[in-house]
């Protein structure tokens, strides 16, 4: 009982079968896909009260990214995607921040002071999250002008902006 | 017979543990049911209890170098040969 | 000066075996981050925090400042540095009943690297700690992988430590190396519930004693004998949940089981809740109890091949309630927040094969602890 067992070999024998389980995780993590069906419609009050409705968007390039305030990266990229939308706006692209905080007040405050513009539209009974069967948070969706799902980004790390505004523009070039 | 359960027990540990991990990350039959768009009670700060990463160094630092036991806490702990 | 050295080698400097590892950072991936877990890792915040930290008891007075700066590099990995200061007054009852108190200071510092890449978490670090007849290095590498829809997190992590012993007077004379193998299993069970279980094995060789403590031997005192290798377990399991809004409950036991016959058992209740829109309050309770070395003996009846008076691995209890309190002082969502912490707990312990050579009864101590800290997040 007193005399330990801490060979060299042990230990190598325990730190190789530690790292080929972390080797199997790593490499587990499936892919994301990126589906090309048509967008499931929805319609969402805004903050002011207005209905928006998806489907009428049908000619724009919509954005629909889906946050929350609890999640840190969603918070780091509002104001990239508040950029996005003062510089396409113009030329035909909708950005739809749709929010699904259980507390509206608080993302209502949380996104004012965070200078959005774009229309935020509250989900709080997780309707519509639960039509995108969002797999991650944030989840960004580029639609393009004849309602197709085009692109979708799970999660967000820095320099996805750039990604976002390659191809909002050649979805507005179609 | 404790030794030698023991000894199975660690070798076997890695074998099972990939396993399990295989069959939750590959040919799991089974759904996530909590939602990332519910997770949001879980981001509070009352639902983490190491907040502070020196705070939990110091707790693990003061309780190894006074007891006999150590690990299991999430944290590296102790650092010093002292008091 | 002849007694005095005599007296040193005898006394419970309470230099004891260690568990020398690294960076403190690296191991707290689930906890450090405050943000949800998306189905992403995401590094860890900008942050900085500065502590000053105390105990007092048992004789022993420890306090100094420690100081945590995070920062992210280019936006892929999170550098971290940290830096613990550690100024003791021993006059602990080995210490008080062999020689006379002394004083010293231990320094250690950290640095860590955080790297996310898609659904895991790799961090890495590295500490150092130096005080004058202790040294101690340790590297660690950790990963969290998050799976099963972000739903469970697994974390593996493996430390090596390397420490150089030495005696006052006589410099560094031997060496001590550690192991640490680390396995985590965060499970969200529902929207308010998570469990976790947590396994370590830890591996000591070399000298794993004190340079200056004494052991007992029918009645005289004997340089203590401590095995050169130690090999340990500890499973931990636990739960936390919201019970109500903004309050939560968590529960945790753990089971530990060495090589030095040593068995302990630890179990942990507490709850947190949020009071008004600034403050978040803390209340533990913890219940500890340990069952002695093989070779542990406060008076030894008989000739052994190992012998120890290392209270540490006798046969004790230890009781301590705590309370934390977090001072929310300002905070902009999306660019940055400071608070203001203040923790305290009191720990008891009740030894039941220590004897108190001053009083003749078992020895039991109460130690106060406390933490003041400012943090902030950007």
């Amino acid at each position: 009982m007193i005399n330990g067992t801490s060979g060299a070999f042990l230990h190598s024998r325990r730190v190789a079968a530690m790292l080929l389980l972390a080797a199997t995780a790593v490499l587990a993590s499936a892919a994301p896909l990126a589906p090309t069906a048509p967008a499931p419609d929805f319609t969402l009050r805004t903050l002011d009260g207005q209905k928006l409705r998806l489907g009428e968007q049908r000619g724009r390039v919509v954005l629909v990214n889906f946050w929350a305030t609890w999640c840190g990266p969603c918070r780091q990229e509002m104001p990239h995607l508040n950029k996005l939308y003062e510089k396409y706006k113009s030329s035909g692209f909708v950005l739809l921040g749709v929010n699904v905080d259980d507390d509206t007040a608080q993302a209502a405050g949380v996104a004012s002071k965070l200078g959005v513009t774009f229309p935020v539209l509250p989900d709080a009974d997780k309707r519509v999250s639960r039509q995108y069967d969002l797999s991650a948070m944030p989840s960004t969706v580029l639609i393009d002008r004849d309602g197709r799902v085009r692109y979708l980004h799970r999660g967000y790390q820095n320099g996805y902006e750039s990604t976002y505004d390659k191809q909002i523009r050649e979805l507005l070039k179609e | 017979m404790n030794a030698t359960l023991v000894r199975a027990a660690r070798a076997l540990a890695p074998i099972f543990a990939g396993a399990g991990l295989s069959l939750l990350v590959g040919c799991s039959p089974i759904e996530p049911w909590v939602k990332p768009y519910e997770r949001e009670r879980l981001a509070d700060p009352i639902m983490q209890l190491q907040r502070q990463s020196l705070v939990a160094k110091h707790n693990e630092h003061v309780r190894e170098v006074r007891e006999g036991s150590r690990g299991a806490n999430g944290v590296q702990g102790g650092g010093c040969g002292c008091n | 000066m002849a007694l005095q050295c005599v007296a040193r080698w005898a006394a419970d400097a309470a230099r004891m075996r260690g568990a020398r590892l690294a960076a403190p950072l690296a191991g707290l991936l689930g906890g450090a981050l405050p943000s949800a877990p998306a189905t992403a890792m995401s590094l860890p915040e900008d942050s900085a925090e500065a502590m000053y930290h105390l105990y007092d008891g048992g004789g022993v007075t420890a306090q100094g400042p420690a100081l945590l700066v995070r920062k992210s590099l280019m936006d892929k990995v999170t550098l971290s540095g940290t830096y613990y200061v550690d100024a003791v007054s021993n006059a602990s009852i080995d210490v008080v009943t062999t020689a006379s108190p002394y004083k010293e200071t231990r320094k250690e510092y950290g640095i860590g690297a955080d790297y996310a890449y898609r659904d895991s978490l790799l961090s890495i670090g590295y500490s150092n700690s130096d005080e004058p007849d202790y040294k101690a290095q340790g590297v660690s590498i950790d990963v969290a992988q998050e799976v099963f829809g972000g739903m469970t997190t697994i974390k593996l992590g493996y430390s090596r430590g390397q420490d150089d012993v030495g005696r006052k007077g006589e410099g560094f004379f031997d060496y001590a190396k550690h192991w640490r193998y680390r396995l985590g299993l965060t499970q969200i069970l529902t929207p308010r519930w998570v469990a976790t279980l947590n396994f370590e094995a830890v591996s000591d060789e070399g000298f794993l004693g004190s340079a200056y403590r004494a052991a007992q031997v029918f009645g005289a005192l004997v340089p203590e004998r401590h095995p050169r290798t130690r090999s340990s377990r500890s499973f931990k399991l636990g739960a936390i949940g919201e019970i109500m809004p903004r309050t939560s409950l968590h529960a945790d036991y753990r089971y530990f089981y060495d090589t030095w016959d040593i068995k302990a058992h630890t179990f942990e209740i507490g709850g947190s809740r949020h009071f008004g829109e600034s403050f978040l309050i803390d209340a533990s309770l913890r219940y500890y109890r340990q069952s002695k070395a093989l070779f542990y003996y406060d008076n030894a009846p008989v000739e052994t091949l190992y012998v120890s008076r290392n209270r540490q691995l006798s046969t004790f209890t230890g009781f301590a309630p705590g309370a934390r309190v977090t001072y929310q002082y300002k905070q902009v969502p999306g660019q940055y927040e400071i608070k203001g912490h203040l923790n305290y707990e009191y720990q008891n312990y009740k030894f039941s094969d220590f004897t108190d050579i001053r009083t003749g009864q078992p020895y039991s101590y109460g130690a106060h602890v406390l933490q003041l800290l400012v943090t902030a997040t950007f």
